[in-house]
């Protein structure tokens, strides 16, 4: 393992996408990361701008309009860089796979690495799938 | 000969790599004190610097719109200045006898060029929030250096030099100027001062991460990233030297005042970390009042104070 690897296994920024959830994962991610969690501990950042990130954390369905902005901020992270998909709308569109405006899982437009179901998930698996992406690297 | 020593002195002790390596650890210090006032356990001793290893290892963007060579060279020209002010004070302190005429004067010139070099780096960025950023940074600057420039004319009305050798000679033969009303005063303002110079809350406006996303570092990514945080880092660790070795008797490496150098350096930061801890950030108005209100009349009552022989 390069020690570049292994550096970015102890520090990975995140930055957080919303493309269509309902806002209830989001609340969870932003759980996640209050001292009640402490994952600074683990050197887990959440940075403001995409050029600073490691991780991407996308949460909800693709929806129509998300989509070129998503495809953007993804060729505009610098590689490399992890994709988690939070929730169950992410993972599968989940109850809103017959809307008019979805076109699709994650999965289906970016390369992801870890997809961690719930509806929402509770903090405590998000974690667990970040530990699962680092132990990957 | 002298060259190969000016070389070292730039490079290894105690310019570049004792800077950057202490740099980093006040950054540690910096977000262990900031987690134990959140009740938290905070990161590693390691933290920063495996943030540099995974920084330098990524990939370097420069965006589309940016002008690559303003771009890349800023962070660069304003590290090369964060060290070169290092140098010049840790030599001055540790060998009184290669302090120069002015080296006062110097110092705090060069302690501004990073702020502007960031300026810089963010306008060639071609991102509009990195243009606000920029234009956030320059009316920091001209607010906190009107207040940073008297209070360091108390020391040198004292003094009547601005040779760090004479200050530095002054304090350990009359005491410390934070044993006088004038200092005390000037103290407590520099430390406003220099929360704004190393971009912290409530000052830190020009990065502001929750409204600009980064501000003036927001198109920075890698390598570049990598020394624009080694830059802030490298500020953190000069800014409280330059007011220990203004107010504090300076600083040493000696015997025993080892332990008197970290005590002050560590009581300077702790101040600075619990003030970012408790305000929240300001707008770029409210801030510039304070520097030009408040802080200014103190630091005109420490020169007053100072020019009466308190």
């Amino acid at each position: 393992m390069s020690l570049a690897l292994k550096a970015l296994k102890k520090s990975p920024w995140v930055f957080h996408v919303n493309t269509g959830a309902c806002n209830n994962c989001d609340i969870e991610i932003l759980d996640a990361l209050t001292p009640r969690f402490d994952i600074e501990r683990f050197g887990i950042l959440l940075v403001g701008s995409i050029r600073h990130a490691d991780v991407l954390l996308i949460s909800g369905p693709v929806t129509r309009n998300i989509l070129p902005r998503l495809k953007r901020l993804y060729e505009q992270a610098p590689k490399p860089i992890k994709v988690i998909v939070i929730g169950a709308c992410g993972c599968r569109c989940g109850i809103f796979r017959d809307g008019y405006n979805i076109i699709g899982p994650v999965d289906k437009f970016l390369p992801v690495d870890a997809y961690v179901p719930g509806c929402p998930p509770k903090p405590e698996t998000i974690i667990a799938g970040v530990v699962k992406v680092l132990g990957t690297l | 000969m002298d060259a190969a020593k000016y070389l070292f002195n730039y490079l290894i002790f105690p310019g570049f790599l004792f800077t950057a390596v202490a740099g980093l650890l006040a950054t540690w210090v910096d977000r262990k004190v900031t987690a134990r006032v959140h009740w938290r356990v905070g990161p590693p001793w390691y933290q920063p610097f495996a943030d540099m290893v995974k920084l330098l290892g990524k990939e370097v963007i420069v965006p589309a719109g940016a002008k690559a060579t303003g771009f890349l060279l800023a962070p660069v020209v304003g590290l090369a200045a964060a060290t070169l002010a290092s140098t010049i004070l840790w030599m001055v302190n540790l060998y009184p006898s290669s302090s120069f005429i002015g080296d006062a004067i110097v110092v705090l010139y060069i302690m501004t060029i990073p702020a502007i070099s960031m300026i810089i780096g963010a306008s060639a960025s071609g991102n509009p929030l990195g243009i606000l950023g920029a234009a956030r940074e320059m009316k920091l600057i001209f607010a906190y250096e009107l207040p940073l420039v008297i209070v360091m004319m108390t020391t040198v009305y004292k003094v009547g030099s601005f040779s760090f050798e004479e200050i530095l000679g002054y304090q350990s033969a009359n005491g410390v100027m934070l044993g006088s009303a004038s200092g005390v005063i000037a103290f407590i303002v520099a430390i406003f001062c220099a929360q704004a110079k190393c971009g912290m809350l409530p000052f830190d406006i020009p990065e502001a991460e929750t409204e600009l996303a980064g501000g003036t570092h927001i198109e920075y990514s890698g390598a570049p990233l990598a020394v624009v945080k080694l830059n802030m880092g490298i500020m953190f660790f000069v800014v409280p030297v330059f007011i220990i070795t203004l107010f504090w008797g300076g600083v040493s490496l000696d015997g025993w005042r080892i332990l008197t150098t970290i005590l002050k350096y560590v009581a300077i930061v702790t101040i600075m970390v619990l003030i970012k801890n408790t305000n929240p950030r300001v707008r770029i108005d409210q801030a510039v009042r304070f520097f030009w209100g408040p802080m200014l009349v103190l630091s005109i009552i420490a020169m007053i104070l100072a020019v009466l022989g308190y």
